[in-house]
């Protein structure tokens, strides 16, 4: 913040507390020619409206003040006079850094200690599951569901299907680091070319379609899709590419799905969590996520 | 009769039904999405019943349908009434009214088909935007114009509170909705990231203060003297809190974003104006109930006082809880949980909804040249049934909100928190009910209050009486 708007913040946020005890001092005085205390001020409106010229309750004026001095006195000790800091030193960031080392310290040597076991070792180890579990719950349910059975566009975790690997040391880069699962869209093989590969692909996972269709599909499909999802349709772990021969659709697994899917392609993105939940919970959250397909 | 020598109660009378039918139509959805939330089923999985949608359908029919027209109702008709004058500008009066209902009937329409800005309070597109800021300027006109040919020698108490609404929550309109059109449904903010969040919320806090708060009192300041047969308790009170609730007001509004990207020193110097406002806000409270000493045994027998005290009680507890709410530690508890929703309805339900019924029910039989209304029993009736319901929605928002924030902060000695967020809702579902019941019996008191209604005016004559001259 400029000087200057540092100033104006300073000058009008005092002008205004300091006019409120001006406005009490004000009001509270004596004018020339008023009614007597208790009395009517003499002004009427619509036949009876009249008002009462008592003083302000005493109790009222003193709460008025106190919260004025409460009020003042926060923003001396706290930031809130532009950019001065403050008599306390405090900061949102630094009380988020101060309650994260804190926390890092107390819980820190618990994450670091199953860090060192293997996946097998702690899959067996209760309390570390339980751990495993919330971490689990809190971060990875949102998207994943609390049973960890996912949604359209957002993967099982508890069947035996990996799109990037089940293996603990695959399933923990996918959480480090993320994923971008991208097909591209194929709308340029328009309507006819993507109903025709749609019917090879539903032949792929043994499901009826029309023969005719799934014929010239098929040449496109070895021409155009095999590159990622392989010449045998299984797909390949290493850019996650889905395997099409299984019952598992990431993005549904009818007809209007996969025309869908090849028209207009899919975009998954999984976050990477390293520098979020840092490389101890992310090991022992692999774990976890192993033991749900054992 | 359309001349200077009567008041013109014709647009009076019209936003004074409107405030029965708009609330009748706003709490209802309030009531639909709060069975939403305990049957979400009942949605049909139509995108236009999504609880995402009928959300800010519910919170623009209350605050803005509801609200604005009972603000309508008693500002034209107190500034005719203290300025003994009939209302500045001819027919732009009834512009107002006819602008006003259109742009409910669009808000009605766009919301439920998705088209909103995303800003809370503010979601309505440019187009009708531009609508609103039309209609409040010629309501600014009509108002002020009023006040400029007053025959009385000094402005009322009830005029500034009203006045300082009407300017403000223009300036706040118009600010906000500042935004770039990209098609006619659909626009850009003027502001961006964090600047655009601070803007917002000091609209959104304003709308509390401005709307919600500062118009309201105009009608306290109004029907609650008048109703008790009382002079005003204190006239500097009247001047100090005005004064320093409509300069506090506009600093408030950060505490909706503490610990965000929002600078520190603006988290702060909301807070500390947050616990400032308390005074202010309880000096209307004040000014409102004191006005009572003299005359308290009129609360056994007239229920339309009961209205209009019990909302000032309301006021005073919602006015309590806001600044505590807004203390970054409480705050650190309370933000994002059931508890935030509980303090909207005391203010909404207990404050606005109630002293606003009880202006209508003053307002009725003078504008309709009755008596009084059809049955006081009847509003007798609502008022228990009202007040019942508020007290089981805000009781079980605020034990359901504080579960929410300490069962989200509760952690394990691995330092993983105790409970994922779905079991933290699947333990809200006795408040949800409960507070369902609460809206639903709210909801009901105000059927009672539109057939005692009906009941009043149904064969009225037109009542144009004229404009005093003492």
């Amino acid at each position: 913040m400029s000087n200057f708007w540092s100033g104006w913040v300073i000058v009008i946020a005092l002008a205004n507390i300091f006019g409120c005890v001006w406005l009490i001092w004000w009001a509270s005085k004596p004018k020339q020619g008023e009614a007597a205390k208790g009395d009517v001020t003499g002004h009427t409106w619509d036949d009876d409206l009249q008002e009462l010229n008592n003083p302000m309750p005493r109790w009222w004026l003193w709460l008025f003040y106190i919260t004025i001095v409460f009020g003042l006195a926060y923003i001396i000790i706290y930031p809130g006079l532009g950019s001065y800091k403050g008599t306390a030193g405090w900061s949102q960031t630094g009380q988020y850094e101060e309650e994260m080392k804190a926390a890092n310290e107390t819980y820190g040597p618990i994450f670091s200690g199953y860090a060192k076991q293997d996946a097998d070792s702690l899959v067996s180890n209760k309390m570390a599951m339980d751990s495993g579990r919330r971490l689990f719950m809190t971060y990875c349910s949102t998207c994943h569901g609390s049973d960890a059975r996912g949604s359209q566009g957002f993967p099982n975790l508890s069947d035996n299907d990996w799109i990037y690997g089940g293996q603990p040391e695959q399933i923990k880069a996918s959480i480090l680091d993320g994923r971008r699962g991208v097909m591209p869209s194929f709308a340029h093989l328009g309507e006819k070319g993507i109903e025709e590969v749609t019917n090879h692909v539903m032949t792929l996972s043994g499901r009826k379609a029309d023969e005719v269709k799934a014929a010239a599909g098929k040449a496109t499909f070895d021409a155009q899709c095999v590159a990622c999802h392989g010449a045998d349709a299984k797909g390949n772990i290493y850019i996650g590419a889905p395997n099409l021969t299984d019952k598992t659709w990431l993005y549904g697994s009818t007809k209007g799905h996969i025309v869908q899917s090849i028209t207009k392609g899919r975009n998954g993105v999984m976050p990477a969590h390293r520098d979020f939940l840092g490389e101890d919970k992310v090991h022992l959250l692999s774990a976890y996520i192993y033991s749900l397909s054992k | 009769m359309e001349n200077e020598t009567t008041y013109n109660y014709r647009v009076v009378r019209q936003f004074s039904v409107m405030t029965v039918v708009w609330g009748i139509v706003g709490m209802l959805v309030g009531v639909i999405i709060a069975a939403e939330l305990i049957w979400p089923a009942i949605s049909f999985d139509l995108p236009w019943l999504h609880f995402g949608r009928l959300r800010p359908l519910h919170t623009n029919a209350v605050i803005f349908a509801f609200g604005g027209s009972a603000l309508f109702a008693t500002s034209y008709y107190v500034v005719q009434r203290t300025c003994q004058a009939r209302l500045f500008g001819g027919r732009l009066a009834e512009f107002t009214f006819w602008g006003w209902t259109l742009v409910i009937l669009l808000a009605a329409i766009t919301l439920p088909l998705g088209y909103t800005s995303g800003k809370e309070y503010a979601e309505l597109e440019w187009p009708i935007d531009i609508l609103i800021a039309v209609v409040w300027v010629s309501y600014a006109v009509v108002f002020f114009g009023t006040i400029m040919k007053r025959k009385t020698p000094h402005i009322y108490v009830a005029n500034w509170f009203y006045g300082a609404f009407i300017i403000t929550v223009a300036i706040l309109h118009i600010v906000n909705s500042a935004a770039m059109p990209a098609s006619m449904m659909k626009s850009y903010s003027a502001y961006a990231g964090t600047i655009d969040a601070m803007v917002q919320w000091w609209y959104g806090h304003n709308a509390v203060g401005f709307f919600l708060t500062a118009g309201f009192l105009g009608i306290m300041y109004y029907f609650v003297p008048k109703q008790a047969g009382r002079p005003v308790f204190s006239y500097r009170l009247s001047v100090v809190h005005f004064w320093a609730l409509i300069s506090t007001y506009m600093w408030a509004g950060p505490h909706h974003l503490h610990y965000s990207t929002l600078p520190d020193w603006a988290q702060s110097v909301g807070m500390a104006f947050s616990l400032i406002l308390l005074a202010p806000s309880w000096g209307g409270m004040i000014n409102g109930i004191m006005t009572l000493s003299g005359a308290w045994h009129k609360l056994r027998t007239d229920p339309i006082l009961r209205f209009l005290i019990v909302s000032l009680s309301f006021y005073g507890m919602s006015t309590f809880e806001g600044p505590m709410m807004s203390i970054k530690t409480v705050n650190a508890l309370s933000h994002f949980t059931d508890w935030t929703i509980g303090h909207v309805h005391s203010g909404a339900l207990g404050w606005v909804a109630l002293v606003s019924i009880g202006a209508i029910y003053m307002l009725i039989p003078k504008v309709f040249g009755k008596e009084s209304m059809y049955s006081t029993r009847l509003i007798e009736h609502h008022f228990w049934i009202a007040t019942i319901g508020i007290v089981l929605y805000i009781a079980s928002m605020w034990v359901s909100g504080i579960m929410q924030g300490l069962m989200w902060r509760a952690v394990n000695s691995d330092g993983t928190l105790t409970y994922s967020f779905v079991e933290s809702l699947a333990r809200m579902y006795p408040y949800y009910t409960i507070r369902f019941v609460g809206g639903l019996l709210f909801f009901a008191g105000m059927l009672i209050m539109a057939y005692n209604v009906y009941r009043t005016i149904a064969g009225h004559k037109s009542n144009e009486p004229a404009v005093q001259t003492a």
